[in-house]
């Protein structure tokens, strides 16, 4: 992580305090790659093989999404370098959303439950 | 006189004025802007595919679904095929960002054979997504139509066995509407993004190529197509979980 910290030239006046070097990079790539195989290996194996049951797994699966959309955004979107200010207002708006989606899920499970079955 | 004078004195803090608080680009918050309001709307759709797949008792099994690499075997692999086009979107995530790194340095040839390499990407990936569309569209799932409907008018036990194929236990119709209704309006939408964002970046490349950036001194331009690229990856993770895996 020491190579973490190459300046780089000034756009339009604003410093860039740290930026991807090559190296962070591909461990990025290698990390992304690496959870995509442990999802498969659950979808493949591991639930179809009953070590693990649909229900844990897909709390599994979420967790894994969200890790990999962490280092994507953070990363190779670069918000991991921004101010305070940008990250707070983008990150709280996605928790917002991802709340919003939680509630959507608990009012389907509702209709599951009072619905004729179609 | 003491807290007057206090009042003329500048203050160095982000947020007194007098300065940018965020220090990003103008263009590159406006990219952040349009982002977020994408966000909204693939989460709109992904909240109405929880929401009804929630709602029903069955629903059709993605191991079943997807079970054919195209050109090679028409079922007996779940998930390989997808799970290439997962490879190829984030390997040109990569080398998107690797055009952006490429950029600090000003190292011009090196941004253009990395912006070629991530529209090759994104074409192999619309490639893949246009064969996987044909695949299921052969095997009658549409919008509006699923293996089940053109026997629709023979009853029950005819519906049951076009649709069990797809189905782990219960059968339902409605489900398996709902299910390609979905499926073919979410990627659709996804692979429009990934359409524009090809079409995005091959304009950049142009323009590195002329030497626009070279004289304009900055590559600020293939930062903010790559933040546009790396959503669409971003967006792709989420598909991929939702309509996929889980």
């Amino acid at each position: 992580m020491s190579q973490h910290h190459t300046h780089t030239a000034d756009e339009h006046g604003h410093e860039e305090h740290a930026s991807m070097t090559k190296g962070k990079i591909w461990q990025v790539f290698f990390i992304l790659l690496a959870i995509t195989v442990i999802e498969f290996i659950i979808a493949l194996w591991a639930i179809p093989g009953g070590h693990m049951s649909q229900s844990v797994g897909n709390y599994v699966y979420i967790f894994l999404t969200l890790l990999k959309a962490f280092y994507i955004v953070a990363y190779f979107m670069h918000l991991k370098y921004e101010k305070l200010g940008l990250q707070l207002s983008l990150t709280v708006t996605f928790v917002f959303i991802i709340y919003f989606i939680v509630l959507m899920l608990i009012e389907g499970g509702y209709l599951h439950l009072h619905m004729p079955k179609v | 006189m003491d807290s007057l004078s206090k009042l003329d004195q500048v203050k160095t803090t982000p947020w007194a004025g007098g300065r940018e608080p965020w220090s990003v680009e103008y263009g590159k918050i406006m990219m952040w802007f349009f982002l977020l309001s994408d966000a909204f709307t693939f989460s709109s759709l992904l909240v109405y595919y929880g929401a009804q797949r929630f709602s029903k008792f069955t629903w059709p099994d993605p191991d079943l679904v997807f079970q054919s690499i195209p050109g090679f075997a028409d079922h007996g692999y779940p998930l390989v095929f997808v799970g290439i086009m997962t490879f190829i979107l984030i390997m040109s995530s990569v080398t998107m960002v690797l055009a952006v790194e490429a950029g600090h340095r000003r190292a011009k040839k090196e941004v253009i054979g990395w912006m070629i390499a991530t529209i090759i990407g994104g074409f192999m990936f619309l490639g893949c997504q246009a064969i996987e569309w044909t695949h299921l569209h052969h095997e009658g799932f549409w919008w509006g139509a699923n293996p089940a409907s053109k026997v629709a008018g023979e009853g029950q036990s005819a519906i049951n066995a076009a649709l069990q194929p797809f189905f782990d236990g219960e059968v339902s119709f409605v489900s398996a509407q709902q299910f390609a209704n979905l499926f073919f309006t979410i990627t659709g939408f996804h692979g429009f993004h990934v359409f524009s964002g090809v079409v995005i970046n091959i304009i950049i490349l142009c323009m590195v190529i002329n030497g626009t950036f070279e004289r304009r001194g900055s590559y600020l331009m293939v930062e903010k197509v790559g933040l546009y690229w790396h959503f669409v990856d971003l967006v792709w993770v989420f598909v991929f979980t939702f309509f996929y895996l889980v």
